[in-house]
């Protein structure tokens, strides 16, 4: 070793640097390869680079900018929004010259879709705010000024100051009124952010009930995945392949197929109470209900989610020397030591992935919720899908999205400082 | 081989830039979205079938695309790329469709064929049923339903106040996973004379109320969200009552047998209907197309597939028999005389209106 680092640096010019056989400096050529090599694996990247930006990062950065964009009021209401700028006093009503704003607005809006989308809008706000803009439409054609009062006098909810408080404050292009909503919150007459009444509260439980139902669920398939993940890797091939066969099977059965015969197996009249009722367990009227709730959103989500679990503990597993074991208990460990203090430790990086992967995908499920979850097993995605297609509350879709994804963003940034990322083990 | 599968490939290219084209192609593709199922079958076979049948050059895609219909409306017009020709969906959300300007308002008369006697369309439909940009097809109703051999012979439900009396009636119930017509039946179980409901339920104290009623049969009750889940948890003995489409409950108590029983007390009365999306390709084509499905004879065929009722007064009395079962079908439309009782019809003003907030109250108060 010694002679080679003196053989090679006799062939250094004592006056220059190296150089190649072309008479180029060694270092010059030896970057051009590098940028080279560089170039061509960057080449090979940018179809996939390009699939995701496209498909991926542009779709959530509008997504996440549908959560605060707020055109409607600025682009259809547009005289009214500029003359309340100069609404001083927010405990009266605005002057005459916001009514008659509003009053142009509104006739220049009349028959064209600009009335029902900031009524749409609005409605979120307060209820009712749809068709108080299209009654004041169709009335505000055959009016003379002054307006105000001729306003009022069609519909007292103009002469209600938190009408135009809420206006006023959805004037603006970008809103946080979505973020506001998300974490089940309002402004209250002083424009302060307060919680909503009780019986309004939704999102933040459903969080923390997503969040506490997948930690369970990650939990739960750990606890069933380990020692299948421990059988595979310690029987001989020819058995291991039929558990992995056995492991894989359910994960190529469509999910709609497996949460289907969950209801079929759980439900009241399932197959599982008809066995219980057989063997005397439980009696006809004490059916146990197992389905259309939590559990059953937690039983079928463990058996969905189960493969993500195992195959990384398995991949893991199946590297790792039997000697260690073996040299622990010669040096005088007992069997359960053996396991927790030299094999356990080894699988971390398999229960790190597992874990992970289990976590980041149950927290955003959604269809097996929805079928078998009843209301106490739905998740925060049956709320997204929720506004998304029913209620049509795009804007709160995307605050209540923009918000799971920054969390598990964060997860991921804390088990990264806590953990390490790559320690990760994938197989 | 290897050319053939150009060949082929490029003629499947012309072909599709042809379809593109739209009126110019000799022929038309015209998309229908609506409910699927039964509903969708109902209407291959009395309107899209017969007008394929004498028009040649038109083909009829079905898309089962209603229940987000107007999410899909609004996203089309926001990428300026509208694939639907006609949509069958729900007044209310066509109100919405109508006032944003998604979908095309509707000469009634112009438009819409009249009577066999001559009565102009915008006469012959039911009173209030058209819109602006709505034309009707249906009346269907949201019923109460149960399964007779959950309770004994001598006892069975017929009210709406039976389904809130627990203690005489014992079992799960099924109701759907949003506040309309849940509120309703509350309150009217509660007392509140049906033309009262919606005053009432404008009400803070109305609303509170409403719940309260809910809150005395929750332990009891489980949601579902798909039309097709109702009869099934009523079939499978899972719950004792469920509410459904009277449609689906027609079918599954007289096509499949089961022991069901409709309470027509306090049917939740609503139409259902068609609506030209603004900017589509084929609008002539549609708009030929909606001439002939609503004229009399077609709704009143309708009625052959599903028990759903005619939303043209002169269609009544054209309703004749089940197409396949043969019994008559009459005595199972919601809008018969003996099941139009004591019909609670649903507000559509009212649910635009108030549906933001009390969907939120009601997904809040079905979690905790």
């Amino acid at each position: 070793m010694a002679q080679a680092t003196i053989s090679r640096s006799d062939q250094v010019a004592p006056t220059g640097p190296m150089m190649t056989a072309t008479g180029e400096p060694l270092k010059v050529s030896l970057a051009r390869a590098e940028r080279r090599k560089r170039l061509t694996a960057f080449a090979l990247v940018v179809p996939l680079l390009l699939f995701i930006v496209v498909t991926f990062i542009v779709p959530i950065g509008d997504m996440a900018l549908n959560s605060v964009r707020n055109p409607e009021v600025v682009t259809y209401l547009p005289r009214t929004a500029e003359a309340l700028e100069t609404w001083e006093d927010k405990s009266q009503l605005p002057d005459e010259a916001v009514f008659e704003a509003l009053a142009e607005d509104l006739r220049a809006g009349f028959g064209s879709p600009a009335v029902g989308r900031v009524g749409a809008r609005l409605n979120y706000e307060i209820s009712g705010m749809r068709s108080t803009l299209q009654r004041a439409a169709r009335a505000v054609r055959n009016m003379e000024p002054p307006f105000k009062e001729a306003i009022i006098e069609r519909d007292a909810a103009w002469g209600d100051v938190a009408t135009w408080r809420v206006i006023e404050r959805e004037s603006k292009p970008y809103t946080l009124s979505y973020f506001v909503a998300a974490l089940d919150r309002t402004w209250d007459e002083n424009g302060n952010i307060v919680q909503v009444a009780p019986e309004q509260r939704i999102y933040v439980d459903l969080f923390v009930r997503t969040f506490v139902l997948s930690i369970v669920i990650t939990a739960l398939t750990l606890l069933l995945g380990f020692p299948i993940a421990y059988l595979m890797a310690h029987q001989p091939a020819r058995i291991a392949n039929l558990l992995m066969i056995l492991v894989l099977l359910p994960f190529w059965t469509s999910l709609l197929v497996r949460t289907s015969s969950w209801i079929v197996m759980l439900q009241q009249q399932g197959v599982l109470n008809d066995i219980l009722i057989l063997l005397g367990i439980i009696g006809e009227g004490g059916r146990l209900t197992m389905v259309y709730n939590q559990t059953g959103t937690i039983v079928a989500m463990t058996h969905i989610l189960l493969p993500f679990m195992v195959l990384p503990l398995y991949s893991v597993m199946k590297t790792i020397p039997p000697s260690y074991m073996r040299a622990a208990r010669s040096l005088g460990a007992n069997q359960w030591t053996a396991f927790w203090r030299v094999y356990v430790p080894q699988t971390t990086a398999g229960i790190g992935a597992g874990g992970v992967l289990v976590f980041i995908i149950a927290i955003g499920y959604y269809i097996t919720p929805a079928l078998v979850g009843g209301q106490s097993g739905q998740m925060i995605s049956n709320f997204i899908a929720f506004h998304m297609q029913r209620s049509l509350n795009w804007g709160l879709a995307a605050a209540l999205g923009t918000i799971l994804l920054f969390t598990v963003i964060l997860l991921y940034y804390l088990y990264n400082r806590l953990i390490g990322v790559d320690r990760l083990k994938l197989g | 081989m290897t050319l053939n599968k150009a060949g082929l490939f490029a003629a499947a290219a012309v072909g599709a830039l042809v379809a593109g084209t739209g009126p110019v192609a000799a022929d038309t593709t015209l998309t229908v979205v609506s409910w699927g199922g039964a509903y969708t079958e109902s209407q291959v076979r009395a309107y899209h079938e017969p007008y394929m049948e004498e028009n040649p050059d038109i083909t009829i895609v079905n898309d089962d695309g209603s229940a987000n219909a107007l999410a899909g409306l609004r996203a089309q017009a926001q990428a300026g790329n509208v694939t639907w020709d006609l949509v069958d969906m729900l007044p209310s959300d066509a109100q919405l469709a109508c006032e944003e300007g998604l979908i095309l308002p509707i000469d009634h008369d112009a438009m819409l064929a009249p009577a066999p006697d001559g009565t102009p369309a915008s006469e012959d439909f039911l009173p209030g049923s058209l819109g602006d940009c709505f034309i009707p097809q249906i009346v269907y109703s949201t019923v109460m339903t149960f399964n007779t051999e959950m309770f004994p012979e001598d006892n069975q439900p017929g009210s709406i106040a039976d389904f809130f009396d627990t203690e005489n009636f014992p079992g799960r119930r099924a109701i759907q996973d949003r506040p309309a017509a849940n509120l309703e039946w509350a309150l009217y179980a509660d007392g509140v004379a049906i033309d009262e409901i919606y005053d009432v339920l404008r009400t803070p104290e109305g609303v509170e109320r409403a719940f309260a009623k809910l809150d005395t049969i929750k332990d009891d009750l489980i949601f579902w969200t798909e039309g097709s889940q109702a009869p099934q948890l009523l079939a499978d003995k899972e719950v004792s009552f469920a509410t459904g489409y009277n449609g689906r409950m027609f079918a599954a108590a007289e096509v499949e047998g089961q022991p069901f029983e409709i309470i027509w007390d306090g049917q939740i009365v609503e139409w259902d209907g068609w609506v030209v999306p603004a900017d589509g390709d084929n609008v002539d084509a549609v708009m030929e197309y909606l001439y002939f499905a609503t004229d009399s004879q077609r709704l009143a065929d309708q009625a052959k597939y599903i028990s759903y009722g005619p939303a043209r007064a002169s269609s009544a009395e054209l309703v004749s028999t089940h197409a396949d079962l043969g019994i008559d079908m009459n005595p199972h439309m919601p809008t018969h005389p003996d099941n139009y009782q004591t019909p609670i019809v649903l507000d559509n003003e009212f649910w635009t209106d108030y549906g933001d907030e009390l969907r939120e109250r009601f997904a809040s108060w079905m979690l905790n």
